[in-house]
């Protein structure tokens, strides 16, 4: 019978891998969110280049100085462009409709976003713009076509242009998007861009979850409180179980 | 001593309470040999209390209305102290509480737990599955997410595929013809009764099972045994008091559980989209119907069971009537079951093969569920959903062909 099974799961395991597939290929965003100074820069860029499209309702100023190591005046003079009290949340003046005439869906708010498209999906997105005339702002993005989005950073990282391949399918050719190449210089060296797609990124992770950090620190001493209950309690039940014959 | 001997003389002239004690846990006799299995009916009443102290906590937070709903979730999570150890604990919860559930009517299934004289105590067992059911999907709507608000979009549809009164029944059950904050503020109010439901139902299942005592991994009746052991002459020999011996042992599993329980609180909350799906964080928009739609993890066997039945004359009715059926068809165990043993030891080959292809293809058809539909996985959930019927409807013949083993007097270790 055991046979039968392990037949079975190998028949079974390569539809598996057959179901991971689908999108682009997502680069590892290899973020750290230990290091303030990466969540610090990420901020910096963030008040500077996303929030006046882009809300993030849900974080309060005065808990990001808190958690990234500011003080909340350093907040308030550098980082606070769209209000002046430390304990609000990040809202933006835009309001939806105004966001839908200009891009044709409304900028959504940024809370979340790291956890509802996982924080490759962020960094691949970011650098992932390319020129495409057919697009309103010109450009075009190869993890999510056709968004509304302008490329926000082009200053900093220069166009794009997009190298397509041919693939046959079934008899039909198809062009495809193969890789992005340079079209042209940003302020910044690619290296460079890519330290600052990855602070917005790592900044994105953290307000999606602000207590993530202290989660896993007080994790440890949870499961170290919990493991050390448990070698009680067992020897506990196997004194009492001396008992049973 | 003598003060609190009185007192409690004082209080059992009144009420049972040592009566109680006695009869349900100093003095009553479960039988000596429960393995790991049995850990699980005292794992989901600990999972069911940790449901309901969370619940009421999120609820003296959350906001039932369509426009707060999702904002007030991240107040939780952010403002709310430790309210996200709360929500996690919930969330997690939900799933545990499943993981559970499954094991113990895992366990029910292979020693034959259901047979008689237990036919009613597996009667409410599936009772209380399908009020869980119930709660977990009135609860997952209430974040407000994309993925709260298609799925149940998904699912009260169902009901309008019923014929002639579907249309009516679907407005009926959402309060509008789509789902809406009506419908949010009825499912938080439901989703919040049946728990308690629940619990009076788990109280039923546990009267039910002290009258006819646990069953154990040998299927051997030890009231039916010889009499005597060291605590009482009357007592089942192969019995030994609930208390203390299966509190302490309980609280050893309650430890195992819990390690495992915070280590996914604390470090995979999300438990990589099963338990907290990725479009959940996204609020729900009526406007926009996501990619793929599929119910968290525990619903999908059945889901995918519905998507393989074909429509007839473009209804998802049969579909529907076979959803309903394969979680149905539970309450007929006890007299599908005609082998003349209970526990699998003493099964032969023939029901432990089919036993154990049973569990594979519920986690097969579990899985087809998650995925979206291809023709090679529909043709899969299919013969899942075939031999899901099977298992049952033919356990009256291969329980009888099977060759068994003979059934010892007394438990064994």
């Amino acid at each position: 019978m055991k046979k039968l099974i392990v037949a079975f799961l190998l028949a079974v395991t390569p539809m598996l891998g057959l179901a991971a597939g689908g999108g682009v290929p997502l680069d590892d965003a290899d973020i750290d969110l230990s290091d303030q100074a990466s969540l610090q820069r990420g901020a910096k860029y963030f008040m500077n280049y996303c929030l006046s499209c882009h809300s993030a309702k849900y974080q309060r100023y005065n808990r990001m100085a808190k958690d990234l190591g500011l003080t909340e005046q350093e907040v308030i003079d550098n980082l606070m462009f769209t209000t002046d009290k430390i304990g609000q949340t990040m809202n933006i003046a835009m309001t939806a409709e105004k966001g839908t005439e200009w891009f044709g869906n409304p900028p959504p708010d940024l809370s979340v976003i790291a956890r509802a498209r996982g924080v490759d999906w962020l960094y691949t997105y970011l650098r992932g713009f390319y020129l495409d005339e057919k697009r309103p702002f010109g450009v075009n993005n190869r993890v999510f076509p056709d968004v509304g989005m302008p490329n926000v950073l082009w200053q900093l990282q220069g166009d794009q242009k997009a190298i397509y391949k041919t693939e046959v399918h079934n008899g039909t050719e198809t062009e495809v998007l193969e890789r992005l190449e340079p079209a042209g210089e940003g302020t910044m060296s690619p290296e460079e861009f890519d330290q600052v797609a990855r602070d917005i990124t790592a900044f994105l992770s953290y307000i999606g979850e602000p207590i993530q950090m202290e989660r896993k620190r007080l994790g440890v001493w949870v499961l170290l409180f919990i493991a050390v209950f448990f070698v009680m309690s067992y020897l506990l039940k196997k004194e009492y179980w001396k008992d049973v014959h | 001593m003598s003060m609190m001997k009185n007192f409690m003389t004082w209080i059992d002239d009144r009420y049972p309470a040592t009566k109680v004690w006695n009869e349900h846990l100093a003095q009553y006799y479960a039988p000596k040999n429960f393995n790991f299995w049995y850990f699980m009916g005292s794992l989901a009443l600990l999972v069911l209390v940790i449901q309901i102290l969370t619940g009421v906590w999120l609820a003296m937070n959350y906001k039932p209305d369509a426009e707060l709903a999702f904002g007030s979730v991240e107040y939780i999570m952010r403002d709310v102290d430790w309210g996200w150890l709360i929500r996690y604990m919930h969330s997690t919860g939900a799933s545990a509480f499943f993981v559970v559930i499954y094991l113990h009517m895992f366990r029910g299934l292979m020693y034959g737990s259901y047979r008689k004289p237990r036919e009613l105590l597996w009667i409410i067992g599936v009772i209380i599955y399908l009020a869980m059911m119930a709660t977990a999907f009135f609860g997952y709507l209430l974040p407000w997410g994309q993925m709260s608000y298609w799925g149940a979009q998904v699912i009260v549809n169902l009901f309008s595929a019923v014929p002639v009164i579907g249309p009516d029944l679907g407005v009926w059950v959402r309060g509008d013809y789509v789902i809406s904050d009506a419908t949010l503020n009825r499912f938080f109010a439901l989703h919040f009764l049946l728990p308690f439901i629940l619990a009076a139902l788990v109280f039923i299942h546990i009267v039910a099972l002290h009258k006819v005592g646990s069953n154990n991994p040998d299927g051997v009746e030890i009231k039916k045994g010889p009499k005597g052991n060291r605590w009482s002459d009357k007592a089942p020999a192969d019995g030994i008091p609930f208390h203390p011996y299966y509190t302490v042992k309980d609280i050893a599993g309650v430890a195992g559980f819990l390690f495992i329980f915070a280590a996914v609180v604390f470090f995979a909350p999300e438990m990589g989209g099963y338990f907290i799906e990725h479009p959940n964080f996204e609020p729900a928009n009526p406007l926009k119907t996501p990619e793929h739609i599929a119910p968290v993890w525990y619903f999908t066997p059945f889901y995918a069971i519905l998507r393989a039945v074909p429509s007839i004359a473009g209804s998802a009715f049969p579909g529907v009537v076979a959803m309903f059926a394969s979680i149905l068809i539970m309450f007929f165990m006890p007299w599908l079951d005609r082998s003349p043993v209970k526990s699998i030891r003493y099964k032969g080959g023939l029901y432990k093969a089919m036993l154990w292809i049973f569990v594979v293809n519920f986690i097969l058809l579990g899985y087809l569920g998650t995925q979206p539909t291809t023709d090679l996985y529909k043709l899969l959930a299919q013969i899942g959903t075939i031999y899901y019927f099977a298992f049952f409807l033919l356990m009256p013949i291969y329980s009888k062909m099977d060759n068994t083993k003979p059934v010892p007097e007394r438990v064994t270790e």
